[in-house]
């Protein structure tokens, strides 16, 4: 019997991202329109598995999903023992733009989830022009903090299984248990430190409240598709963004914070769609 | 409902486990009525009702009966299916020395959420 493998080629990419060296760890399956992915806080690229191994995605689209800096395989960048990592708006959209370029693609479609939600309202207010669509999955303009940050990163408490404690609620209570604990154990596996550094970016720095209103979906498509269960970016705060944008919105019913990790095939069905509007754009 | 948690958690040897490290007093507040749950090794030992004069425990749960009931639920509503939820919606107050909870707190979702098992049944 031959062995069984996946469909998805990991590989490594040397690049310079925000001006230093990076050693950064990608997936991709598939051919046609490029479908950049972005993980969520304190995660990894092994949340779009489901995408990276369907047909009915890959057969249309390139299908790449990367780790960021400091999270599953891509390592923090040389001197990372002297800082305190903390994502801003800023490196967030630059190391985007930058992946893109170093990986020659044209126009992609970003989709990204919870931070990766929230970065793409920023790209469709600054960069509206490098994309041929955007999709939020749980989208929020700004989210405040539910409890004190300082739990995730502290020697006294075991970092992989706080932050996993965390989040766990986030996911639908229907979600199929052995996606559940998948979703679940990528976070038990973030690095010290590194959920935290996200979460400056997704209740701090990356609060875009007062320039949702300017954001132009005739220059760039946005998408948006919310988990049901989610209490983090909210049902609301997904409509308001849709309300304000004219962007077209979908509530998905039995799904939570975490849609293409938690119940991957419960999200493709609510993503096919949209991904068809997109291909015929 | 209370009452019925100690023996949901010390019949789940895994859930048992996960909590082994685990040796302290906490409090469930539902509406003005309290009790006390003692947890030495991932077992609930001792169950206090109140009411209390001088209670002794590193943290507390408070939330009104109704908030309660709901989140006992087989599937709770929206907004009530975890803690988390009920604390960004302020429906609950969680008190007092979080180490003990925040260090074990997949341990202790699942001893708070253990009567929705019970409901099950």
């Amino acid at each position: 019997m031959s062995p069984r493998f996946e469909p998805i080629t990991g590989r490594y990419l040397r690049l310079d991202l925000l001006g230093k060296a990076h050693r950064l760890y990608l997936e991709e399956a598939g051919q046609g329109i490029p479908l950049l992915c972005l993980h969520t806080a304190g995660s990894d690229a092994r949340q779009y598995r489901g995408l990276l191994n369907d047909e009915r995605i890959t057969k249309n689209f390139r299908v790449i999903a990367f780790d960021m800096p400091w999270h599953g395989k891509s390592s923090p960048p040389p001197g990372w023992q002297e800082t305190d990592y903390r994502l801003t708006s800023r490196d967030y959209v630059r190391m985007i733009l930058e992946i893109a370029d170093a990986l020659e693609l044209d126009r992609p479609v970003a989709m990204g989830c919870s931070i990766g939600g929230r970065i793409v309202l920023h790209l469709a207010h600054e960069h509206s022009k490098r994309f041929r669509a955007l999709v939020g999955l749980e989208s929020a303009a700004h989210t405040d903090a539910y409890y004190d940050l300082e739990w995730l990163d502290r020697p006294d408490v075991h970092g992989g299984m706080v932050c996993a404690g965390v989040i766990s609620g986030l996911v639908a209570p229907v979600a199929p248990a052995a996606e559940r604990w998948e979703t679940l154990w990528h976070y038990m596996q973030s690095g010290p430190g590194v959920f935290k550094g996200d979460l400056h970016f997704y209740m701090v720095d990356g609060d875009i409240r007062d320039r949702v209103d300017q954001i132009d979906i005739n220059r760039c498509p946005l998408f948006l598709l919310t988990g049901e269960y989610d209490y983090s970016c909210t049902s609301e705060g997904t409509l308001d963004i849709a309300r304000r944008t004219g962007a077209q919105a979908t509530i998905m019913q039995g799904l939570g914070h975490f849609p293409m990790s938690e119940n991957p095939e419960k999200f493709i069905s609510y993503l096919l769609p949209v991904l068809e509007k997109i291909r015929v754009l | 409902m209370i009452d019925k948690i100690a023996g949901l958690v010390n019949a789940d040897p895994r859930l048992v486990r996960r909590g082994r490290f685990v040796d302290t007093t906490f409090m469930i507040a539902i509406d003005d009525a309290a009790a006390l749950l003692r947890v030495q090794e991932g077992r609930i030992t001792k169950v206090t009702p109140g009411p209390f004069i001088t209670p002794d425990y590193s943290f507390c749960l408070r939330a009104s009966r109704d908030v309660w009931e709901k989140f006992w639920l087989p599937l709770p509503p929206l907004g009530y299916t975890d803690i988390f939820a009920l604390v960004k919606q302020k429906l609950m107050q969680v008190e007092g020395n979080l180490h003990p909870f925040m260090a074990n707190l997949l341990y202790f979702k699942d001893v708070i959420a253990a009567p929705r098992r019970e409901m099950k049944r």
